[in-house]
Order: structure tokens, then sequence, then C-alpha cells
């Protein structure tokens, strides 16, 4: 199965970068999931929690605003603040 | 000549001065590793907002654009924003940007421009304000912050941001040291605003398909004052990262001619002292011969 490659940064470094099965996001105008090969789709982010699911793993981040960006060559989120979530 | 007394103080006190400047040497060197990182980490990030920002500026046209990307249509007024170090002993770190951001100030001047200033760093704020006092409207120190992050950069550019929008500058003009490697740091201009735009080809392609939520235009106005505050951080992070490279420099220069002194003085210090005892010897037996 296709994977969905993703990496979320913050303007101090980069929190994870990998290959995972789908994603979750606050979306500025409604939280949104993104799975494999996803239409091409950008958007603003309100404050909220990331969902990375990647298998049966789950991995939490507290994002503080930012912008996702859904192209062709995957996921990116540039998030203003971000924590993994414990 | 100088008294065997005199030029053993002499030599232990550059003794001294040798142990301080090859102490801040070493400080420097881990510093400029932790502050490399830290230029390093925050690439990806700026990177990222400068291509996603170039593939919504190709599909945002005319006049509908944002007027932090367009401009005001004229370059009368400038700001020039001059990020150098809050510290000194670095050798010509803070001089050789202020040199680059003073040729451009009197050029612009020159051209009958008007031109204000911020300055970024105690130390560039003492070198310009020597030449420029009248034309700095804005002044940073930045000397308490151990770590540079967003919180830091922000201040800055929303001072930028406020002269903007006010209407008093249509041209912003950065300077800082970009950082290329240890013993190369380059004094940089570069442009905030209007923000520039890295032009791709296929970009263009690109930005046709996508879907955009709000719209194109409401999210590169939120972007744009954002990749405001990222380019001023990664100066600021380029900058520290040159600060330490050019005192490890300077400090491993004044420690290596410490060292030559020491050795002069020395010889010298040796040379008279043997000399002495010689007279002495002389003294002595001649005095003996003639008993």
């Amino acid at each position: 199965m296709a994977k969905l490659h993703f990496s979320l940064v913050a303007p101090e470094r980069e929190l994870f970068s990998a290959d995972v099965d789908q994603v979750d996001a606050p979306g500025a105008e409604g939280d949104f999931g993104v799975l494999p090969n996803h239409a091409p789709f950008m958007t603003t982010l309100r404050e909220g929690r990331v969902t990375v699911r990647d298998g049966s793993s789950v991995r939490l981040f507290d994002i503080q605003g930012g912008f996702a960006d859904v192209g062709p060559d995957g996921f990116t989120i540039l998030a203003e603040h971000a924590v993994e979530a414990a | 000549m100088a008294s065997l007394k005199e030029m053993r103080n002499r030599i232990s006190s550059v003794k001294a001065t040798q142990k301080i400047t090859k102490a801040m040497q070493m400080v420097a060197a881990a510093k400029l590793r932790r502050s490399q990182d830290a230029a390093e980490a925050a690439r990806p990030y700026a990177r990222r907002l400068a291509s996603v920002i170039a593939n919504l500026a190709a599909g945002v046209s005319g006049d509908g654009a944002p007027a932090l990307l367009a401009g005001t249509g004229r370059d009368d007024r400038h700001l020039i924003v001059v990020a150098a170090a809050d510290r000194g002993l670095a050798g010509g770190f803070t001089s050789s940007i202020v040199r680059a951001a003073r040729e451009r100030i009197d050029t612009l001047v020159r051209e009958g421009k008007d031109v204000k200033i911020v300055c970024v760093g105690k130390k560039t704020t003492a070198q310009l304000r020597r030449l420029y006092s009248d034309r700095i409207v804005e002044n940073f120190d930045l000397s308490a912050y151990r770590q540079f992050t967003l919180s830091v950069a922000q201040p800055i550019a929303d001072v930028v941001t406020k002269l903007y929008e006010a209407g008093d500058v249509d041209v912003v003009t950065l300077f800082y040291s970009r950082f290329k490697s240890v013993v190369q740091q380059i004094p940089t201009a570069l442009q905030l605003i209007p923000a520039t735009v890295e032009s791709g080809a296929s970009a263009e392609g690109a930005s046709a398909v996508y879907e955009y939520e709000p719209s194109e235009e409401a999210i590169l106005e939120t972007l744009l004052p954002r990749n405001l505050t990222v380019q001023i951080l990664s100066a600021l992070l380029d900058n520290m990262a040159g600060f330490y490279a050019s005192q490890m420099t300077a400090m491993d220069n004044a420690t290596r001619n410490a060292g030559d002194m020491i050795k002069r003085y020395t010889l010298e210090y040796n040379r008279s002292r043997q000399a002495q005892i010689t007279k002495e010897l002389i003294e002595i037996i001649s005095g003996a011969e003639a008993v």
C-alpha cells in the first residue's frame, strides 16, 4: 500500500519526517485527515492536535497555528509552535 | 632597556592574557557548534515556507497581491535593517556587515532617497550611531538572549511591518552575515519587502491544481508576515554562528600572537640576564685581580 510522506516542521527544527499511513490535522475551517495520494490542498491551521498513524503506532503532536501543504510529494505542516504530546 | 623585573612582569601579564584568549577561543568553539546546529535545524522551515510562498505567489496575480508581496510601487523611502553582533572581540565581524550596509546607505542617500535604519545588536548600534544617528529609528539589544527563537525575531518584524503599513517606507532590506563556513561569512543584503520570491517554472504548473482553504489570498496574507519573521530569525541564527566562528578565529590569532610575544620577551629576558651575570663576574674577577 502506498505511504504518505509526512513532515512536521517548526521554526526551530524539524520534529517529524517519515512515511506514514494517515495524518489528521486541525484545519482552520475544520479538522481533516490526509491519506496517501491525497489531492493537492493547502490550508491554514488552528491550535490543536496532529495525529500521525503508521500501522499500529500513533504519535501525537500539539501545534499552535501554522500551515498545511498537501502536495504530490507529501504532506508538510509548518507549525508556528509544536511539541510532541505525551 | 627595561629592568629584569619589568620584563618578568611583562612576560607574566602576556601569559595571563594568553590564558584568557585561549579560554575564550574554546568557549567560542563550543558555542559555534551549538549555534551552527541551531542554524541548520531552522533551515527546513524557512526553505519550505519560501517554496510554498513561491507556489502561491505564482497563482496570485497583479492587483490582488498583498502589499507585502507587491510593494508600494515606489522605491523612494528605504528602511535598512542592519543585524550584527551584540558583543565584541570577534575580529571584523560587525565591521564587515556595517561596511556593506554603509555602502548601500551612502549610495541611496546620494541618489536622494530617504533612508531609515533599524539596528539589531549592541555593537551595530554603537558603530552606526556615530555616522547616522539621525536616521536610526529603532535599535535592538539581543545580548540577553542566549538562544534565538521566533519570539526574538518577532519584535523586529513588528517594527518593520508597522513602518511599512504606516506608509513610511517602500523598500526594506536586511543586512546580515550569511554563514557559509567557519572561515567564510559573507555580508549579505536580503530584500524583505517587497518579498523576493524564488521563481520556478515548475511552481506555476503545480499551483493550478491546488485547492485552498480559505482562499489563496487569505493564506498568502497570513504567510507573508510569518515569512518576514522567519527570514529575520534565520538571519539572526546565521549571524550567531558567524559571530562565534569569527570570534574563534580572532581568539585563535590572539593566542598565537601572545605565544610569539612570550617567546620574544623570554629570549630578550634571558639575554639580558646572562649579560648581567657576565658583567657581575667580570667585576668580581677584576676586583680580585686588583687586590
